[in-house]
C-alpha cells in the first residue's frame, strides 16, 4: 500500500525544522520527502496542516491488569489514537506488578489484539516490586520489556538497587527510576511552603527529589547502569541533572506536561483533579522546567496518564487517589507552551517522539526514510473547550475540564494506516 | 448589613467589614446570653444539624446551645461512630442529610478541605467547625471578641500565637484574622511545629519564647496536638514545657498588662504552667468559652438570614 501525504507542514525532531513538503510511505514506512508521487499512490492532502512524528508516551498507567473500570488497552488505545499519540509504553504497577515473563507475554499479546497504536510494557525491577530481590531481568528483556521500573515504589535497600542496576546493566537495560525520597514524600499531598501551609495539607519539601535523584545518581556512577528518570519536576534538582550528564552517566530525564502547565495554585479550593504524584510545584519551578526542555536537559515530555475513578477523587484533598488522565490533553496542552513563545514545534516533539523512542531503541519519532510510518496530523491553533466527558478513557479524571484549548489532532497514523481520522 | 456569604467555611474570604458585622452581633448576644431567660425565636421552624466527624465535647455544646438559644431545632450526629465505619463516604453521608431538609449543617471533619467539599453538594448553610489543619474560623472569631472586649480595640496590637502551629487550624484561622484586621502577629514554636513558608504571611518568627514575648498584648498559647502527630516532633513534654510551656518566668516579657489565651482542651504542664490558666488577672480562658457560644450565635443568624433572603429571591424569581 502506498500512500502519499502532501501539502503538510513537516515537523522533522532530527534536523530540528518545520518545512513544507510531503511524504511517501510505502509498506508502513517513509520511504521518500518531498518527492513525486508513484502511480497508483492514495493521496492526502493535508491542507497546509503540521505533520509530525507520533508521540511515544513513556510511563502510562493503563488499568491492565486489575483496573480494568479505569482503563483498558483498547480504552486507551482509542484515547491515544484522538490523541496523537502511537506508541503507549506501559507501566508495571499494575495489580498484581507486572514482574514474570509469563505475564508479559499475556500482557503483549491482549494488547495487541485491543488497542489500535502499539503498547509495549516495562516490566517490574524487583519481584512484587516490594524491593527485595530483582526480577528475572534477561527473560523479560527477551520477552519483551523495554524498561525496567518498580514506579512508585522507590527501592529503600540501596544494595538490593545496586545490584540490580549492576545486572541490568550487563544486559544494557534501561532502569527507570521515581527521584522522591520517600520517607519525605510520605502521605504527602502538595508540595511544602506558603500554599500548603495556608491550606494545611500534608507537604513534601522540593528537596525530596533532589536527595532521592543524587541517591540514584551515585548508584548509577558506582554500576554504570543506563537510567532514565521518570520525572524531574524542581528547579533544585536541575543542576544535579546536568552534572550527571556532563560526567558522562547514561542518565536521561523526563517530565510531565502537567507540570510544564500548571502549578500548585491551581489546586485553589482542593480540586483534587490537581492532585498529582509528584505534586504539583510553584510556578518558579515550572518555568525552569519549560527552560530545561528547551535546552535539553530534560529529555522527554509525557502525559503520565493516570486513570482514576470517579469515586476515588471525590474525596477530601488528602484522602483522595493522585494522578490525571493525559492521553487526549497531551497535543493540546503541549500547545499551550508552543503559543505563549515558549518552545517551538520541534523541540516540543524532540521531547514527546524522538527522544523517548531513541531513549528505548525504537525506530520511531522520525520523519527519516526507513522509519515506521507512525504519524500524527494536527492543527495547533483549532480551538475548543474540553469536556472531560468526551474523553475517549475510561476515567474522566483531567485537570483541563472546561478549559479554553488550542490544537486538534485531525488524524493519527500508525505503520501508514489511518488509525484515527477527525475528518480533514 | 455587609454579611453576604452562603456558607462560613474560614476567615481566608471574610472581608474585615464582614468581621466587624459578626463582632458587633456576637457582642449583643453575650448581654442576651447573660439574661435569665435567654431564648430568641429568630430561628424558629429552622434545623440545625451538627456532624461532628472529629470527637468534640466543647465546640459541639457550643454550637448546641447557640442554635438553641436562637430557637433552631438542632440534632446531634456524632458521625465518627456511625456510617462512616459502615464505608459510606462523606458525600453520601452529606447527600443523606441533605435530603432531610436541614438549613444549616454545622461540620467538624479531620481532613483539611473536607468541609468545602461537602459544601458544594448540600443546599443549605455550612459552618466549618474545623477541618483538619485548614480553618476553624469561629474560634477566631470567638478569640478577636475575647481581646476586643478585653483591649478595647482589635487592631494595632502585638499578638503572640504559641506552640504546635504546625498542625493547628486555629492559629491558621487566628493569623489570617488578625492581620485582616492589622495586627503585628508572632508566630512563636519549635521549628519542627511551624509550618513551610509562614514568614511570607506576613508574620515574625520566633524558636525563643521569651524574646518573642516581650512587649506583646496578647498571648494565645495552643494545645501540644499529640493525635495528629506522626512520629517525633518534639524530644519529649518536659523539655517542651522547659522552652515552651508558658510559665510566669516567660510571660514576664510580655506586656504588664498583656491577656492570655487557650483554645481548650488544655495540657496543664505541657504547653502552660497551671496557675497562669486560672490566673484571673490574667487568664481570659473562660471568656473565651463565654465568647464561643454568642460569636456561634451571631455565626448562625446571619447565615440564617442569608439563607432566608436567598430562598425569598428564589420564590419571587419562580413567581415571575
Amino acid at each position: 500500500m502506498t500512500l502519499f501525504l502532501t501539502n503538510a507542514r513537516l515537523i522533522d525532531p532530527e534536523a530540528m525544522t518545520v518545512t513544507e513538503g510531503s511524504l511517501l510511505i510505502e509498506d508502513g514506512r517513509i520511504t521518500g520527502r518531498d518527492v513525486a508521487p508513484p502511480e497508483g499512490a492514495e493521496v492526502i492532502d493535508c491542507g497546509g496542516k503540521y505533520l509530525a512524528p507520533g508521540i511515544v508516551d513513556l510511563g502510562v498507567s493503563l488499568g491492565e491488569p486489575g483496573a480494568r473500570h479505569k482503563e483498558s488497552f483498547r480504552s486507551a488505545g482509542l484515547a491515544a489514537a484522538a490523541g496523537g499519540v502511537t506508541t503507549l509504553v506501559a507501566r508495571p504497577d499494575t495489580t498484581p506488578p507486572l514482574d514474570t515473563p509469563e505475564m508479559l507475554e499475556f500482557v503483549t499479546r491482549r494488547a495487541r489484539d485491543a488497542a489500535p497504536v502499539r503498547i509495549l510494557h516495562m516490566a517490574a525491577l524487583t519481584k512484587n516490586s516490594d524491593g527485595r530481590e530483582m526480577t528475572e531481568i534477561g527473560f523479560l528483556l527477551d520477552a519483551g520489556a523495554v524498561a525496567f521500573t518498580d514506579a512508585e515504589r522507590v527501592c529503600t535497600d540501596t544494595k538490593v538497587m545496586n545490584r540490580a542496576l549492576t545486572y541490568a546493566r550487563s544486559l544494557g537495560a534501561l532502569v527507570i527510576g521515581h527521584p522522591q525520597d520517600p520517607g519525605l514524600s510520605k502521605g504527602a499531598a502538595v508540595t511544602k511552603g506558603k500554599f500548603a501551609s495556608l491550606r494545611g495539607l500534608p507537604d513534601v519539601h522540593v528537596m525530596a527529589e533532589r536527595m532521592a535523584f543524587d541517591r540514584d545518581m551515585a548508584l548509577v556512577e558506582m554500576t554504570g547502569a543506563r537510567y532514565h528518570a521518570d520525572q524531574i519536576t524542581c528547579a533544585r534538582t536541575l543542576p544535579a541533572l546536568e552534572r550527571a550528564k556532563s560526567n558522562g552517566l547514561d542518565v536521561t530525564a523526563g517530565v510531565s506536561i502537567h507540570h510544564l502547565t500548571l502549578n500548585e495554585l491551581d489546586v485553589g479550593d482542593y480540586r483534587t483533579f490537581f492532585k498529582l504524584v509528584p505534586p504539583l510545584r510553584s510556578e518558579d519551578d515550572r518555568m525552569a522546567m519549560i527552560e530545561a526542555v528547551a535546552t535539553g536537559v530534560i529529555d522527554i515530555i509525557g502525559s503520565m496518564h493516570l486513570p482514576q475513578d470517579e469515586e476515588s477523587k471525590r474525596l477530601p484533598f488528602e484522602e483522595a487517589a493522585a494522578g490525571a488522565v493525559g492521553l487526549e490533553t497531551l497535543l493540546p496542552a503541549a500547545m499551550r507552551l508552543y503559543h505563549a513563545g515558549m518552545l517551538d514545534l520541534p523541540q516540543l516533539f524532540r521531547a514527546m517522539s524522538l527522544n523517548p523512542a531513541r531513549r528505548l531503541g525504537l525506530p520511531q519519532g522520525r520523519l527519516s526514510d526507513g522509519a515506521p510510518a507512525d504519524l500524527v496530523l494536527f492543527d495547533p491553533d483549532a480551538p475548543f473547550v474540553l469536556d472531560r466527558f468526551a474523553l475517549r478513557s475510561k476515567s474522566k479524571n483531567t485537570p483541563f475540564d472546561g478549559q479554553r484549548m488550542e490544537g486538534r489532532v485531525l488524524a493519527t497514523f500508525v505503520d501508514g494506516r489511518r488509525i484515527y481520522d477527525a475528518g480533514l | 448589613m455587609s454579611f453576604r456569604a452562603r456558607h462560613l467555611l474560614g476567615i481566608e474570604h471574610l472581608a474585615p467589614d464582614e468581621i466587624r458585622t459578626i463582632l458587633d452581633l456576637a457582642d449583643r448576644y453575650v448581654e442576651f446570653s447573660r439574661r435569665t431567660v435567654k431564648k430568641s425565636d429568630a430561628l424558629a421552624g429552622m434545623t440545625q444539624i451538627n456532624m461532628f466527624f472529629e470527637n468534640s465535647t466543647r465546640t459541639q455544646a457550643s454550637f448546641e446551645l447557640a442554635g438553641k438559644r436562637l430557637g433552631a431545632d438542632v440534632m446531634n450526629m456524632s458521625v465518627a461512630q456511625s456510617s462512616v465505619k459502615k464505608g459510606e463516604t462523606l458525600i453520601d453521608t452529606a447527600l443523606t442529610l441533605n435530603a432531610m431538609h436541614p438549613d444549616l449543617l454545622v461540620v467538624r471533619h479531620h481532613a483539611s478541605g473536607a468541609v468545602n467539599l461537602l459544601a458544594e453538594k448540600v443546599n443549605c448553610a455550612v459552618l466549618n467547625a474545623g477541618d483538619g489543619r485548614h480553618e476553624h474560623p469561629t474560634q477566631a472569631l470567638l478569640d478577636a471578641l475575647t481581646i476586643r472586649r478585653a483591649k478595647g480595640r482589635i487592631q494595632g496590637l502585638t499578638v503572640a500565637i504559641c506552640g504546635d502551629i504546625q498542625h493547628s487550624r486555629v492559629a491558621r484561622s487566628n493569623l489570617l484574622l488578625l492581620g485582616k484586621m492589622d495586627n503585628r502577629v508572632r508566630l512563636i514554636g519549635p521549628p519542627t511545629l511551624m509550618p513551610s513558608g509562614v514568614a511570607e504571611f506576613g508574620c515574625e518568627v520566633f524558636d525563643d519564647m521569651k524574646a518573642g514575648l516581650a512587649g506583646v498584648d496578647v498571648v494565645m498559647m495552643l494545645r501540644l496536638q499529640k493525635e495528629r502527630m506522626d512520629g517525633g516532633f518534639i524530644p519529649s513534654e518536659r523539655e517542651y514545657f522547659h522552652r515552651f510551656g508558658l510559665d510566669a518566668d516567660k510571660l514576664a516579657h510580655a506586656k504588664e498588662d498583656a491577656i492570655v489565651m487557650h483554645p481548650g482542651p488544655m495540657n496543664r504542664g505541657v504547653e502552660i504552667d497551671g496557675t497562669i490558666a486560672d490566673d484571673i488577672q490574667r487568664s481570659v480562658i473562660q471568656e473565651q468559652v463565654e465568647m464561643g457560644v454568642a460569636v456561634r450565635m451571631a455565626c448562625i443568624d446571619l447565615l440564617a438570614q442569608n439563607l432566608r433572603a436567598e430562598r425569598g429571591r428564589a420564590a419571587v424569581e419562580a413567581d415571575v
